[in-house]
């Protein structure tokens, strides 16, 4: 393994995290969109607030690590993402900034009609951010991303991330956010003992999943038409992945019909963590389909070697609260009523 | 097909203007939440040790409002910051194409930094009654001394800008290709020094003066109980002490840009031409290449930048018209930084006078007002010094190395995004002003607000 390769690993744990602890968040607002008007939808709404509270802006970090990690490991790679694919990301960074907001604000504010108007702004930005950041993701997997810089900018803004594997890519972020959300938060209502809210997210978890599986099977579709080197990995190389996805998608949904609910989150995040490296596997060992490879886009081994000094310093300092944090909320020590 | 014209228009040609405002309106925004960020934690934490210590449950329900505002401006300050990222990419890839890897390093530490306070925030902010008052204490004592490292890294990077090394800067210049790469030495870069320390200085003011501010015009409408002394003199007492501290950086900063970045010093005083004992102008408008309306000084520009009144100070002259930055602009935001920062200086001077002769706060009116403004006018010193410095190192956004034009995006349409972003930050701004305030409007508990 090269040293680019590590930094790249290290880089798609960072990705693996957000898309696991922040696509669970994601999946909460998508979920607070859809909980009904206010007095119906406020036992709901308040589970979600409780559930996100203390630990979103942490999970929300693990963002900032992959920008950080891409800039400084592959320059060239970020630089081309970045500037071809300009407008889904400004999209994302604008619903970033008002998902953010709208969550903080809703909760100081009286009345229900600013309660809704913050309350919408943060559900319905949990929507677009992930929506956006997915078409990213296909823009990239599809090789719709040049590595060259004046010359490989497209004429116009909007072909590089509105082809089909982006509107996968999209709809996929969406509908997975959605599904490992509702998981989550089953688990959440059922620690606190609200048998009603937990029947209600594992409803919502078992149309989620159901929906993303039919997503998925739809997708190898478009890939092998519209991304076709991504399809070659994916049933080549990544094909252990790409089964064991479906094996613990398929597993979630029966563990959240039993009821078995701690389980069911366990195999829901296997089945996205599979399919985060099942994508990096297929895309091996190009980081820009078709232009860029990965020894290509690195940066100077000197820079590299000095960022995962730093990260595994920093990992050292920051883990271990981190931990801490994730164990007290899972408990529901920092949030839970009744645990005082 | 109409719609997508002005897209296909702008594509020839890079929009500088559009990426310069957007970056601007973004990191200008950033910037005063960021500080909040940085130096709003250490007043909560105080609060609450005051509050600890001295069983004192004035202090406490403080402790407790402010780690609500604490909620929210952190919140917006983190999700604020994280665009920066993405635009450092989206409007600036031949900066980060080219230097990615050598600059990157303060941003991954950056990024440590912010993971250690965004998680004791959350441990924080909704640990109270859940831990043990003195545990609960200790979890706020992380968000202060990560919200200091983070600024001091990012803060790198940008000096970085400003006297960029740890690379064959010599090579690069010949023949453009970057070798070499030392990160280490890129981050600690000679500006570093006085840069960080003049930003981090300037967080806890602008944290500072601004929640003074808000307990000031509170005690202006009659409202003086203790528990608004008590926010008015923590809030107050920790930006007049880093004030003066701050008036000395801010000179050292000055005499680093003397010697190690002449043209920017040239542009800050509106010195056109190379001159001996060279003369400060205090006031005045920079108007076809020279200072009018002035007051002149003979000789002390000299003395400020090397101790010598019969110095000889570079002007703008030194480099070519197309290497200079558009002074006018550099040397309105100097002045009005360096001018509210004097302001500032009085200000503190005067709370401390008061407080060492009586032991209490001055409480004139005359005095509260000037406390009311010194919140915005702290913070218009921030931006104000943010402008003297970035537009100061035009026309290179990586200072003598490469200029802005060859880092800008070439992607049509991007004043598109510019446009939207303007109304996202409004939203934003009336968002945050309307929630503080509905904060700041719950009532107290009439035992917290009867305190004598």
């Amino acid at each position: 393994m090269s040293l680019a390769e590590v930094v790249l690993a290290v880089m798609w744990v960072g990705v693996t995290l957000y898309a696991v602890f922040a696509g669970a968040d994601f999946g909460a607002g998508f979920w607070d969109l859809f909980s009904g008007g206010a007095r119906g939808g406020r036992e709901s709404r308040a589970l979600i607030e409780r559930s996100l509270g203390p630990v979103w802006e942490a999970n929300h970090v693990w963002l900032i690590f992959v920008l950080v990690i891409l800039w400084t490991g592959f320059p060239a790679a970020f630089a081309a993402i970045a500037s071809v694919l300009y407008v889904p990301l400004t999209v994302a960074a604008a619903g970033i900034i008002l998902r953010g907001a709208g969550f903080v604000f809703r909760e100081p504010v009286e009345g229900v009609g600013m309660k809704r108007t913050f309350g919408a702004m943060f559900a319905a930005s949990s929507i677009i951010t992930p929506f956006f950041l997915g078409a990213v993701a296909g823009g990239v997997a599809s090789g719709r991303v040049p590595a060259g810089p004046v010359e490989g900018m497209p004429a116009h803004p909007l072909t590089p991330w509105t082809g089909p594997t982006s509107l996968l890519g999209g709809t996929l972020a969406v509908v997975t956010t959605a599904f490992l959300g509702a998981v989550f938060l089953a688990v959440d209502a059922q620690r606190q003992q609200n048998v009603e809210l937990t029947e209600q997210f594992r409803r919502r978890a078992i149309g989620a999943g159901l929906v993303a599986g039919a997503v998925v099977m739809g997708g190898i579709g478009v890939l092998a038409d519209d991304a076709p080197r991504l399809f070659t990995g994916l049933t080549g190389r990544a094909l252990p992945l790409v089964i064991g996805s479906a094996v613990s998608g398929i597993g979630a949904i029966v563990l959240l019909w039993k009821r078995r609910f701690v389980a069911a989150r366990l195999a829901a995040v296997m089945a996205v963590v599979a399919v985060v490296w099942g994508w990096a596997a297929g895309q091996y060992p190009e980081v820009l389909v078709g232009d860029l490879s990965i020894d290509g886009a690195a940066g100077s081994r000197s820079s590299l070697m000095a960022m995962l000094v730093c990260l595994a310093v920093g990992a050292i300092l920051f883990v271990p609260p981190l931990a801490l944090l994730l164990l007290l909320h899972a408990r529901g020590r920092l949030t839970d009523p009744a645990r005082q | 097909m109409q719609a997508v014209a002005p897209f296909l228009a702008a594509a020839t040609q890079p929009d500088l203007w559009a990426a310069r405002q957007q970056m601007a309106l973004s990191l200008g925004w950033h910037i005063v939440i960021a500080c909040f960020g940085v130096g709003f934690p250490a007043l909560v934490v105080l609060a609450e040790g005051l509050a600890i210590r001295r069983n004192d449950p004035v202090a406490m329900a403080l402790a407790r409002r402010w780690s609500k505002v604490l909620t929210v401006l952190f919140a917006i300050g983190a999700v604020s910051g994280t665009i920066l990222s993405f635009e450092l990419g989206i409007l600036w890839p031949g900066l980060m194409r080219t230097f990615g890897d050598v600059w990157g390093l303060p941003f991954a530490i950056e990024g440590i930094a912010f993971f250690v306070e965004a998680i004791f925030v959350g441990l924080y902010l909704y640990g109270w009654d859940r831990f043990p008052p003195k545990v609960h204490l200790l979890t706020g004592i992380p968000i202060v001394i990560a919200g200091v490292a983070s600024a001091w890294f990012v803060v790198t990077a940008n000096a970085w800008m400003n006297q960029p090394q740890g690379f064959d800067v010599a090579k690069y210049r010949a023949v453009g290709v970057v070798t070499d790469i030392d990160p280490w030495k890129a981050m600690f870069n000679p500006a570093t020094p006085p840069q960080t320390t003049h930003m981090v200085l300037a967080a806890f003011m602008v944290a500072g003066f601004g929640t003074a501010a808000v307990y000031a015009a509170s005690m202006l409408r009659g409202r003086r109980g203790r528990y608004q002394r008590l926010a008015f003199g923590l809030a107050f007492a920790m930006a007049a002490i880093v004030t003066p501290v701050q008036i000395g950086v801010g000179d050292w900063a000055a005499r680093f840009l003397a010697e190690r970045q002449p043209v920017k010093f040239a542009a800050l005083e509106g010195l056109k031409e190379t001159t001996t004992r060279a003369p400060l102008n205090i006031g005045g408008l920079y108007i076809d290449g020279e200072v009018r309306y002035g007051l002149e000084v003979p000789g002390a520009l000299s003395w400020l930048a090397y101790r010598d009144t019969d110095a000889q100070v570079a002007g703008l002259n030194e480099v070519p018209v197309s290497e200079q930055p558009p002074v006018a602009v550099v040397r309105t935001a100097f002045q009005v930084m360096v001018g509210v920062g004097t302001g500032l200086l009085l200000l503190s001077a005067w709370f401390g006078l008061y407080w060492w002769r009586r032991r209490r706060l001055p409480s004139s009116r005359v005095f509260l007002w000037a406390a009311v403004a010194a919140g915005p006018g702290a913070a218009l010193a921030l931006e104000a010094g943010w402008v003297a410095t970035e537009v100061g190192r035009q026309p290179w956004i990586v200072y003598g190395v490469m200029k802005v034009q060859d880092a800008v995006t070439t992607a049509p349409g991007i004043r598109f995004g510019y446009f939207a972003l303007i109304a996202v930050y409004s939203a934003m701004t009336v968002g945050t002003v309307f929630v503080l305030r509905r904060l700041a409007s719950v009532p107290l508990p009439p035992d917290i607000e009867a305190a004598p």
